[in-house]
C-alpha cells in the first residue's frame, strides 16, 4: 500500500515560488519517510529505552515495585568474570566467522557465477543450510562432533590407521573431542555458524554481481583486462556497497550470536565451562533462567554500546560513494 | 531469451578455469549438502533408526509424517506461519525499499542520522524487547492475533540497509533524467529504482521470509493460544522434559523447509531476470 | 484440518458461554505442555467446573524448554496466569522478583499442610508460609537394562556403589580409542549434579548445606571423597563418558533407543519414557549405598503456585485458591497418578502398599522416605557450579580437591547475593 504524500506540492496551478528544488525534495523524503519512522520510534526505539531503563532498577514483575539502583548493575559488569569470558568469546567468535563468511561467500557467488550448467542445483544446495532448522542443525552437527561416533573422528582414526601401515606414524592423529573440549569448542561451533550463514552471504553477493552492468566487464575486456583484473578493477569496486552491507550485517549478526551456541550444547548451554558463551546467551540466562532482567538490560546495554562502535568504526573504514 | 552468462565461461569451450570452479563446487557441495540431506532422510526413519547412524533409511517409512501432519496441529501452524511471513514479506519488500531508496536518492538535512539510527535499532537483541511488545500488546489487544504475530518484522532495519546499499550502486543520471521527464518523485522511485534493484529486493524477499519462518520468542510469547502458534513454537513441543520425539522434529522440519525452498526458487529467478533489466539500461 | 476446525468451534462455543454468564470467574492456569499432563489437567479441570459452576478455568501450555521464558516476559504485563505451575528449584528467583505470591491464610493452614504433605514438600516454604503446593513429586532411582545385564552374566542390580562400579567395568566396551557402550550415562547437567549433591555427599558421611541452607558445607572431607567418587567414574574407572550420546537427553536416549548405556540414575518423571520407548527388559531399582549402608535421594516436584494476578480481586482470589486446593487433593493425586504416572505429593498416599510392591513405582516411593529437595537460591546457577566442578575434572584434569573448594567459594557467593536484599 504505497503511502499517498500528505504534503504534496500540487503540480499544477499557482507555482509555489517559497519551495526550492531542494526543499521540495526534502519534503518529499520526509513524506516517505513518515510512517517507517513512527514504527521504529513505537515499536523499536521507545521499548529499547524502556528497556534500557530497566538497566537502572532492580527487576519485578510490578512496575510500581522496581526500585531505583542507579549505575549499580554496571559497576557489577566490572567485576563479572563470567561476562568477561563472555565479551572475549563474542569478540573472538566475530573475529572468525565475519572474515571468514565474507571469503568463502565472496568465492562461492563468484565460482557460481562462473558456471552455467546446475547453476540452480548448486544454489540451492549451498542456501540450504540457511534454511534448516536450528534443531536439526544443532541435532546432525552434535552426531558429527561426538567424541565416540562421529564421522570427523572416524575420518581421524582412519588416516591414523592409514598412515601407520604406510610406516608414518607421526602423521597420525588421535581423536578429538571438539565440542567437549574447552579449547576446541569455539571454534567448533564457529564452523558452524559460518556453514548455515554461507548460503545468506552467497545470495547477497550473486545479487550483488548480477547488479553489475554488463557494459563495464566489456570495456574492460576491450582494454585488454584478465579474469583476475577484471575481478580486481571492476566486480571488486562496484560490489563495495553490498560488501559493506555483508561485514556489517554479519558482524552485527555474530556480536548477537545465540541460537547456534544455545542449540548446539544444550546440555550446558555456553559450555563447557563457559567456552562457548556468548554475550546474547549470557544475558538470555540472565533474564529467562534467572529472572535478573535488570542486570540482564545492563548487559545489553553494553553490548548495544559494543555493536554501535564496531559498526560505525565499520562504516567509516568500508564505505566508499559509488556514484557514476 | 537474453543470454546471461556474464563472464568466465565461454558457451562452446569449456575453460580451465571453468574445471576448476565446478570442482571446487562440487567439493563444496559435500559439505553444504550432507548436514542436509541426513536430516531430510531421518525424517522417514522410526524413531530408533534416527539414533542409528546411518545415512540411508533401513525401513522408509512415512509414519512420522502422517503423525505430525494427522496427529499433531502442524497444519494449523503452518498456515500461521505462512500468513505471518506472507504479511511481513509484503510489507518488507515495499518500506524497506522505499525508506532506501529515500536514504540513497534523495537529499534531504538529517539523512545520514535517520539512517544511523535506523541501522541503530538492529543493535538492540530483539529477546529484551519482548517484555515492553508484550505489555504493549496486552494494552491494545494484540495478543493472540495475526497483527500481533507480525508486527515486530514489518520494517526490518536490515532490509532498509540492504536496499540503501543497493539502490547506492544505482547510476544517478537516470533519476535526473526522471526528474526532467517530470516523473514525479514516487515514480521515480516506483518505476524506475525498483525495477533496478530487482536482485536486492529478491534477496530481501528471501532473507525476510526465513527469518520470519524461523522466529521462535516472540511467536512464543503473543501466541497464548494453541490456533496461534507458528511451526517453530509448534515444533519446540515436540521436545518434553523427559524425551525429544527427534523423528517428529525431522518429519515437521522436513515440511518446513517447502515453502522456503519455493520462495528462493521464487525469487531467485528474480535474481537472475534482474540481470536481464541491467544489462539492457547499464 | 479438521482439527483446527474443532478449535474454531471450541472457540467460537467458549466465547459464547462467556457473554453469557458475565458473572463467572475466569481463572487461567499454566503448565507446560505434556501430552498426558494436559489431559489430566483437563480432566480436572472438568470436576472442578461441575463441582463450582460459577468458576471457568482456563488451561493454557507452553513448550518446556521455554516455558520460564515466556513466564518471565508475560506475567510484567499483568495479565496471564493466576495459577501457575513451577518447578520447585525456581521459587527464589521467582519470588524475588513477585512472580509468585504466599498461599493466603484464609484458604490454606500451614500446620494441616506440614502433616497432609511429605516432608520434602517444606522445600516450597519461606518464612513459615507455603509459597505452592505440588499435585505429584518425583526422586530418583537406578534404571538398568537387564537384557545387558544377562549378557554380562550380572544377575541383578547392584546394592552397592562397589559393585556398581564392577558391573559398569563389564559392561563397558571398547574399540580401539572409542567407547562404543558404556556402564553408566553419566549426566551431571541432567540429575547427575543431584545425585552429587544430594546423594553421594549424605552418604560419604557429609552435608551439602547448613541446616539453614545458608551456608555450604561440603567442603568437607566427606564432599571431596563423594566428588572423587563421581568424577572418577569418568577418569579412573572409565565406567562413563561425558556427553556419550549428544542431544538435550543423551543419557536417556542411549539407556532407551540406542542402549548402549546399560545404567542410568533417573527420576520418576522419566518412567514413562522408558515404558513408552525401551524395546528391551529393563528394571529400577533403588540408589547403591556404601558399605555403611546410608540411603539418601533427591526428591523434587512441580508446583502449583498464584501470581499476583490471583490477588486482584478477592472473587478471583477464592477461585483461584479453590483450585489450587482441589488439584492438590488426594483425588486429583490419584488421577495424576493413573493418567501421567508421577507419585502421590501426600503422606496418606505414599504409604499405599501396592504402590511399594510396583516393581517399578516401588523404588522410587520406598525412596521419598529418605529423600531430599535441595532449597535452591538460584538453581540454574548452582547447577552450574557443579556441571563446571566435574568438567574442571574430567575435560581440564585439574586437581579435585582444588577444584571442589573452588566449587564451594563460587556456591557460597550465590547464595551469600541471595541472602543481601
Amino acid at each position: 500500500m504505497p503511502t499517498p504524500p500528505p504534503d504534496a506540492p500540487p503540480r499544477r496551478g499557482r507555482p509555489r515560488r517559497r519551495l526550492t528544488l531542494g526543499t521540495r525534495e526534502a519534503l518529499w523524503a520526509y513524506a516517505f519517510l513518515l510512517l517507517p519512522l513512527a514504527f521504529y520510534g513505537f515499536l523499536r526505539i521507545y521499548p529499547a529505552v524502556q528497556s534500557f531503563n530497566l538497566s537502572l532498577h532492580r527487576w519485578h514483575v510490578d512496575p510500581a515495585q522496581r526500585t531505583f539502583l542507579g549505575l549499580t548493575y554496571y559497576r557489577e559488569m566490572l567485576s563479572d568474570p563470567k561476562l568477561h569470558r563472555a565479551l572475549t568469546n563474542t569478540l573472538l567468535y566475530a573475529a572468525i566467522i565475519v572474515p571468514a563468511q565474507l571469503v568463502l561467500g565472496l568465492t562461492i557467488a563468484v565460482l557460481l557465477d562462473a558456471v552455467r550448467r546446475l547453476r540452480p542445483l548448486f544454489r540451492a544446495i549451498y542456501f540450504s543450510p540457511y534454511v534448516t532448522p536450528a534443531a536439526a542443525v544443532a541435532w546432525v552437527w552434535g552426531w558429527m562432533y561426538s567424541v565416540n561416533f562421529g564421522v570427523f573422528n572416524n575420518a581421524l582414526i582412519a588416516w591414523s590407521d592409514f598412515v601407520t601401515r604406510v610406516g608414518l606414524p607421526w602423521l597420525s592423529i588421535p581423536p578429538q573431542a571438539f565440542l567437549s573440549d574447552p579449547k576446541q569448542a569455539l571454534p567448533a561451533v564457529a564452523a558452524v555458524v559460518v556453514w548455515q550463514q554461507l548460503g545468506f552471504q552467497v545470495v547477497i553477493f550473486l545479487a550483488g554481481l548480477q547488479g553489475i552492468p554488463r557494459m563495464f566487464y566489456d570495456a574492460a575486456a576491450i582494454d585488454g583486462a584478465g579474469a583476475l583484473q577484471r575481478f580486481r578493477y571492476v566486480t571488486l569496486p562496484l560490489l563495495n556497497p553490498v560488501m559493506v552491507f555483508s561485514v556489517v550485517i554479519s558482524t552485527i549478526a555474530t556480536l548477537q550470536l545465540f541460537d547456534q551456541v544455545v542449540n548446539i550444547n544444550f546440555t550446558d548451554q555456553g559450555g563447557p565451562l563457559n567456552s562457548t558463551l556468548s554475550i546474547a546467551l549470557y544475558m538470555y540466562q540472565l533474564a529467562f533462567s534467572r529472572f535478573q532482567i535488570g542486570y540482564a538490560s545492563a548487559v545489553t546495554v553494553l553490548l548495544f554500546v559494543l555493536i554501535l562502535v564496531v559498526t560505525l568504526l565499520q562504516l567509516r573504514l568500508l564505505q566508499r560513494r559509488v556514484e557514476y | 531469451m537474453i543470454d546471461l552468462e556474464t563472464f568466465g565461461e565461454a558457451r562452446q569451450r569449456p575453460n580451465a578455469g571453468t574445471v576448476v570452479a565446478y570442482v571446487l563446487l562440487a567439493v563444496g557441495s559435500v559439505v553444504m549438502f550432507f548436514p542436509f540431506v541426513w536430516m531430510l532422510l531421518s525424517a522417514f526413519k522410526p524413531i530408533r533408526e534416527i539414533f542409528q547412524l546411518t545415512v540411508l533409511p533401513h525401513v522408509w517409512t512415512l509414519q512420522n509424517f502422517r503423525q505430525v501432519l494427522f496427529q499433531t496441529a502442524f497444519p494449523r501452524w503452518f498456515l500461521n506461519s505462512l500468513v505471518v511471513a506472507g504479511i511481513s514479506t509484503v510489507s518488507v519488500l515495499f518500506f524497506c525499499s522505499l525508506v532506501g531508496y529515500t536514504l540513497t536518492r534523495l537529499r534531504f538535512p538529517g539523512r545520514n542520522a535517520i539512517f544511523l539510527i535506523i541501522l541503530s535499532t538492529l543493535m538492540v537483541p530483539t529477546e529484551m524487547l519482548v517484555i515492553p511488545w508484550y505489555v504493549m500488546s496486552t494494552q491494545y489487544g494484540w495478543v493472540n492475533t495475526y497483527w500481533g504475530l507480525a508486527f515486530p518484522g514489518l520494517i526490518p532495519a536490515f532490509g532498509v540497509f540492504l536496499m540503501r546499499q543497493f539502490f547506492q550502486t544505482l547510476p544517478r543520471d537516470l533519476f535526473d533524467a526522471g526528474r526532467v521527464d517530470g516523473v514525479s518523485e514516487f515514480g521515480l522511485f516506483w518505476r524506475i529504482g525498483l525495477p533496478l534493484v530487482r536482485p536486492g529486493l529478491a534477496a530481501l524477499g528471501i532473507f525476510n521470509f526465513v527469518g520470519n519462518w524461523n522466529a521462535f520468542l516472540w511467536p512464543l510469547i503473543i501466541a497464548k493460544s494453541p490456533a496461534m502458534r507458528t511451526v517453530p513454537v509448534g515444533v519446540a513441543l515436540f521436545s518434553g522434559e523427559a524425551s525429544t520425539q527427534w523423528n517428529l522434529i525431522m518429519a515437521a522440519s522436513a515440511l518446513a523447509i517447502v515453502p522456503v525452498l519455493l520462495v528462493f526458487f521464487v525469487f531467485q529467478r528474480q535474481i537472475i531476470e534482474g540481470v536481464v533489466l541491467t544489462g539492457v539500461k547499464g | 484440518m479438521k482439527r483446527w476446525l474443532v478449535g474454531l468451534a471450541l472457540a467460537a462455543s467458549v466465547s459464547v458461554g462467556f457473554v453469557g454468564l458475565a458473572q463467572k470467574t475466569t481463572i487461567t492456569y499454566w503448565q507446560y505442555a505434556y501430552d498426558t499432563r494436559v489431559q489430566a489437567m483437563d480432566q480436572l479441570i472438568q470436576q472442578f467446573e461441575q463441582a463450582n459452576p460459577d468458576i471457568t478455568v482456563k488451561q493454557e501450555t507452553f513448550p518446556y524448554n521455554a516455558y520460564q521464558q515466556q513466564v518471565a516476559a508475560s506475567l510484567p504485563a499483568g495479565q496471564g496466569a493466576d495459577v501457575v505451575q513451577l518447578y520447585y528449584g525456581w521459587l527464589d528467583t521467582w519470588l524475588r522478583s513477585g512472580y509468585v505470591e504466599a498461599l493466603p491464610s484464609q484458604y490454606f493452614d500451614t500446620a494441616a499442610l506440614d502433616s497432609a504433605f511429605i516432608p520434602m514438600v517444606q522445600a516450597a516454604k519461606r518464612n513459615g508460609q507455603y509459597y505452592g503446593l505440588p499435585t505429584a513429586v518425583r526422586s530418583l532411582a537406578l534404571f538398568y537394562n537387564k537384557d545387558m545385564f544377562k549378557a554380562a552374566g550380572i544377575d541383578g542390580p547392584p546394592a552397592t556403589w562397589d559393585q556398581f562400579v564392577q558391573d559398569a567395568k563389564a559392561l563397558t566396551k571398547k574399540s580401539g580409542p572409542r567407547f562404543t557402550q558404556v556402564g553408566f550415562g553419566i549426566a551431571p547437567n541432567g540429575q547427575g549434579h543431584n545425585l552429587l549433591r544430594e546423594v553421594l555427599i549424605r552418604q560419604f558421611g557429609g552435608q551439602p548445606y547448613s541446616a539453614d541452607g545458608t551456608q555450604v558445607a561440603y567442603d568437607s572431607e566427606a564432599g571431596l571423597k563423594a566428588f572423587e567418587f563421581y568424577t572418577g567414574l569418568v577418569t579412573k574407572d572409565q565406567v562413563a563418558v561425558l556427553n556419550f550420546v549428544p542431544g538435550d537427553n543423551g543419557y536417556r536416549d542411549g539407556f532407551i533407543q540406542l542402549q548402549n548405556i546399560a545404567m542410568i540414575v533417573d527420576g520418576s518423571f522419566a518412567i514413562g519414557s522408558v515404558k513408552a520407548g525401551a524395546q528391551f527388559d529393563w528394571g529400577v531399582a533403588e540408589i547403591p549405598t556404601l558399605a555403611n549402608g546410608v540411603k539418601s535421594d533427591f526428591g523434587s516436584f512441580w508446583m502449583n503456585g498464584l501470581t499476583p494476578n490471583a490477588f486482584k480481586d478477592p472473587a478471583k482470589l477464592e477461585a483461584a485458591s479453590k483450585f489450587l486446593q482441589f488439584v492438590t487433593s488426594p483425588d486429583a493425586m490419584k488421577l495424576w497418578l493413573n493418567v501421567v504416572g508421577e507419585l502421590p505429593a501426600r503422606a496418606s498416599l505414599v504409604d499405599d502398599p501396592s504402590l511399594a510392591s510396583d516393581p517399578v513405582y516401588g523404588p522410587f516411593i520406598k525412596s521419598l522416605a529418605y529423600s531430599h529437595a535441595t532449597q535452591f537460591v538460584d538453581e540454574t546457577a548452582q547447577r552450574q557450579v557443579f556441571m563446571d566442578a566435574v568438567n574442571r575434572v574430567v575435560l581440564e584434569h585439574q586437581d579435585p580437591a582444588a577444584v571442589w573448594s573452588q566449587a564451594a567459594k563460587e556456591e557460597q557467593a550465590i547464595l551469600d547475593k541471595a541472602q543481601t536484599p
